[in-house]
């Protein structure tokens, strides 16, 4: 039986990489009982694939693994039951079963929606809703991609299916976000294919007004990951049945 | 969730950030508001050293059984992360609170080998607490060592308020509650110490000086005020109901112990006479196997580590070991855990335990002979006879098993180029019983056998602890006579030999047997940058040297010196149990290369006895 969890990602934890975050949920299967799957031979392991690596230092609100298991109580008391044994900062928010011939969550990604905020003491010295207008207007949005064979250029804008500010300083501010200057919500490819960091984009935006983007100067959080169904997008989630 | 004590800009530059945030599955947050003491918890090492000490997972465990104490840990900050806290004047911090070492009550500092002694000093640097104890005030924590290294604290003395002799389960209640009754009372801090010093294992180095001859060895050890003239070393009679972790933190990077780790027992029976451990853990104590079984279930449930390894310095001798170990594999060998047995004879028993629970393929054998003669093997009282490592690997060759690691040292003391020798013959007598025993088609590939020396350093409280070492060319040139042997050998193609680095051994050995004159040493070693030492690719030999020269301290008088059967050691003032005398019997033993029984076969009156359990009262009721 396949089961895709959804989980979020918060606080210190977002300092712990993607192969960290896999044994972490191997041990916390067996920390909660549930019953998964293991592959045959000499030394098994968990049935158990993760959607997509998220960077270290970026939060998330949408991150998916999916597992098979032997048997399985209900999605509410599955994911009652992973909470309980959840470190601070994870939280279980899904756990719905997967008909037996859905593709695994990495093969269907196809796009993502960020939360991208630029950090108060790295305040951009110009006007970037105008320059993120004017690149939004454009056909094509270039960035350098560094490759095995050198640096190449690459065409990005075909890539960004919404990108725009969503909370100004003062809104950031009223909803207690001290730290934060500006928000943006960025829904971009994702997946094995064209898959667009935010950071890209906001490394190009900073490009075309000549400047270029601090190291340190946004924080991102990760919304929700989609694939495509009857060319709409939907959440990997929805994928999924909850388990009555 | 606490606030992070790095910020973003740091931890995102850093190696491995996960080593210092904290928030791991099972650590152990409390209000600080609603308790007396703040206790660190230091392991002076990274963080994946440290994490793996189950030491430090006890005594975590049952401080914050207490309501009135909040024990958090710390480990050494890796040398990217130290450059920066110097540089921008970052005080150390605790993992679970993230808040500065030096707002705490105590920092008690687990010291388990020498090589990590700049490392202590690192702590104490980074956390901005004086070096020198007398520096302190009420604004520093009060400095406590534990560990192996404190049977001999003196290297170390000025550096800490407190040495802890023996096992931490039982004198810590006292210490906590006569500090928190001091701190309420308004008393000195010197006064508290002072009352401390009194309590059974406590050892308060301020309130002691040793004097000297005029030939730089020891008179006797003076004190300065009313505090007991010797400290004994406290340990747990009954270890099977006391404190021990169900809960024990989980990391979220891998660290060398990745798994759930099982003490089976204390001690051991051998008497090895070269190893410390054997002698200043006695008695044996083991551990009730239903408890045991217990816990097993539980530490598994409460990790989800997919890994168990039972612990001890002599498994096979454990009196239950089959009837635990039938029952891990039972229990738990569906379930994808893994089972992993260190320290076990290899016998019939063994073959048929690690044929359930390893790919045999994949594994290898491990034999720590020590030396390579049998004469010389009396002299350590290494009960392991040629005899029985081959007759172990021939029933290993036939069960498919084709790999073979064999440990010994080198330098010990009466040693002759026919023991050194006598490293290579053995293991080319183990290739050739393969080849004879294996028929060709029937060999799963050719013997590999690796042969690893290290270089003896003579520990305090040891039989051996009055030989003498030898020079770090010296030490060379002995390992390579031992690789030209290799290459006399038949079978020189099927063995790799490894050795130790000497220089390394001739600190440990200043270090193991040194006093109060080397502590100034270490201290001008870390201001001369020495840190991680026991890491090759950080261990500054040069630098060491120096230290020694600028304090005018001779490495030789601690490592070259021939010592008296009658000369007064410097951590002779801690009665570990072990008699002085029982000792110099074992020392004139190995000198006639005779064999003394282990503790189940006969008692050699060591003076353990006096604790009032184990081993030295079984079969007597």
């Amino acid at each position: 039986m396949k089961i895709r969890i959804k989980f979020s990602k918060h606080g210190a934890i977002r300092y712990i990489g993607h192969l960290d975050v896999m044994r972490y949920f191997q041990k916390a299967m067996r920390r909660a009982d549930i019953d998964i799957k293991y592959t045959e031979g000499m030394s098994p392991h968990q049935v158990m694939s993760f959607a997509q690596p998220l960077s270290v230092g970026s939060e998330s609100d949408g991150e998916y693994l999916d597992i098979e298991v032997n048997h399985t109580d209900s999605s509410e008391i599955s994911v009652a039951k992973l909470n309980k044994v959840m470190a601070d900062g994870i939280r279980v928010l899904e756990y719905k079963q997967l008909p037996d011939d859905a593709k695994n969550a990495m093969s269907c990604i196809t796009a993502a929606d960020y939360e991208v905020d630029i950090r108060q003491e790295y305040k951009p010295d110009f006007d970037l809703r105008a320059a993120l207008t004017k690149c939004m207007l454009n056909s094509e949005l270039m960035i350098t991609k560094k490759t095995k064979k050198g640096e190449q250029e690459f065409d990005i804008r075909p890539y960004l299916y919404d990108v725009q500010i969503e909370s100004t300083e003062q809104q950031c501010l009223s909803m207690g976000n001290q730290d934060c200057c500006m928000r943006l919500f960025m829904r971009l490819s994702a997946g094995s294919e064209n898959n667009i960091k935010p950071k890209y984009v906001m490394e190009a935006l900073y490009r075309t007004e000549g400047r270029e983007l601090p190291e340190y100067a946004i924080h991102i959080t990760r919304k929700e990951l989609y694939m495509n169904q009857e060319d709409q997008l939907i959440p990997l989630g929805n994928a999924g049945d909850e388990i009555c | 969730m606490n606030q992070l004590a790095l910020p973003e800009e740091i931890l995102m530059k850093i190696d491995k950030p996960a080593r210092y945030i904290g928030h791991e599955v099972n650590a152990v947050l409390k209000d600080p508001e609603t308790v007396d003491i703040r206790f660190a918890m230091c392991f002076p090492d990274v963080y994946e050293i440290g994490m793996s000490h189950l030491g430090i997972q006890i005594l975590y465990d049952m401080f914050n059984k207490r309501n009135d104490v909040w024990c958090e840990r710390v480990y050494s900050p890796w040398v990217d992360l130290h450059q920066i806290m110097k540089e921008k004047n970052i005080p150390l911090f605790a993992l679970e609170s993230q808040d500065p070492v030096r707002s705490f009550d105590f920092l008690g500092i687990t010291i388990q080998y020498e090589m990590c002694y700049t490392n202590i000093l690192q702590i104490l640097d980074l956390s901005q607490i004086p070096f020198d104890a007398k520096d302190r005030t009420w604004e520093d924590p009060i400095v406590i060592g534990g560990g192996p290294c404190t049977y001999n604290p003196e290297p170390l003395a000025e550096y800490f308020d407190l040495f802890y002799i023996g096992e931490g389960e039982t004198s810590y209640a006292p210490l906590l509650d006569t500090y928190r009754e001091c701190r309420k009372n308004g008393v000195s801090r010197e006064e508290f110490l002072l009352q401390a010093a009194s309590i059974p294992g406590i050892y308060a180095p301020m309130f002691y000086e040793p004097v000297y001859h005029e030939d730089g060895t020891i008179s006797e050890m003076r004190t300065l005020a009313d505090v007991p003239g010797c400290i004994k070393k406290v340990i747990v009679n009954d270890v099977s109901n006391t404190f021990y972790p169900e809960k024990p933190v989980v990391p979220y990077i891998k660290v060398t112990q990745d798994r759930v780790v099982l003490e089976i027992q204390r001690g051991c029976i051998r008497g090895c006479r070269f190893c410390q451990a054997g002698m200043v853990y006695r008695p044996v104590r083991e551990r009730d196997v239903e408890m045991l079984k217990k816990y097993a279930h539980d530490m598994l449930k409460n990790t989800g580590h997919e890994e168990i390894s039972l612990s001890s310095l002599s498994s096979s001798d454990y009196t239950k070991l089959g009837e635990l170990v039938h029952y891990l594999i039972d229990e738990f060998g569906d379930h994808g855990i893994n089972i992993s047995l260190p320290s076990l004879r290899i016998d019939a028993f063994f073959l048929d335990i690690m044929e359930k629970v390893q790919d045999i393929r994949k594994s290898s054998l491990t034999f720590a002979p020590e030396a390579g003669s049998q004469r010389l093997r009396n002299v350590i009282n290494k009960g392991l006879t040629e005899e029985s490592i081959l007759h172990g690997a021939s029933l290993a060759f036939q069960g498919g098993w084709n790999k073979v690691k064999l440990y010994f040292m080198l330098g010990l003391p009466t040693e002759t180029e026919e023991d050194m020798r006598g490293i290579m013959e053995l293991s080319d007598q183990i290739a050739r019983l393969y080849y004879e025993l294996i028929p060709k088609e029937q060999r799963n590939g050719k013997i590999q056998i690796t042969a690893s020396t290290s270089f003896f350093i003579p520990k305090p409280f040891t039989p051996l602890q009055w030989a003498t070492m030898f020079t770090a060319e010296e030490y060379m040139d002995k390992a390579r006579f031992v690789n030209h042997a290799m290459h006399e050998q038949l079978n020189q193609k099927s063995i790799k030999y490894n050795w130790h680095e000497a220089h390394l051994s001739v600190l440990e050995g200043v270090l193991a047997r040194g006093d109060r004159r080397v502590g100034k040493v270490i201290k001008k070693a870390y201001e001369r940058g020495c840190l991680f030492d026991s890491w090759s690719d950080y261990f500054k030999n040069d630098q060491w040297l120096a230290a020694f020269a600028e304090e005018g301290v001779s490495v030789d008088f601690y490592t070259r010196r021939e010592r008296t059967l009658d000369e007064v050691f410097p951590w002779d003032f801690i009665d570990v149990g072990v008699t002085k005398d029982f000792l110099k019997r074992e020392w004139k033993h190995a000198m006639n290369a005779e064999v003394t029984p282990n503790c189940r076969e006969a008692c050699s009156g060591c003076g353990a006895k006096q604790f009032g359990g184990g081993v030295c009262y079984e079969n007597q009721n």
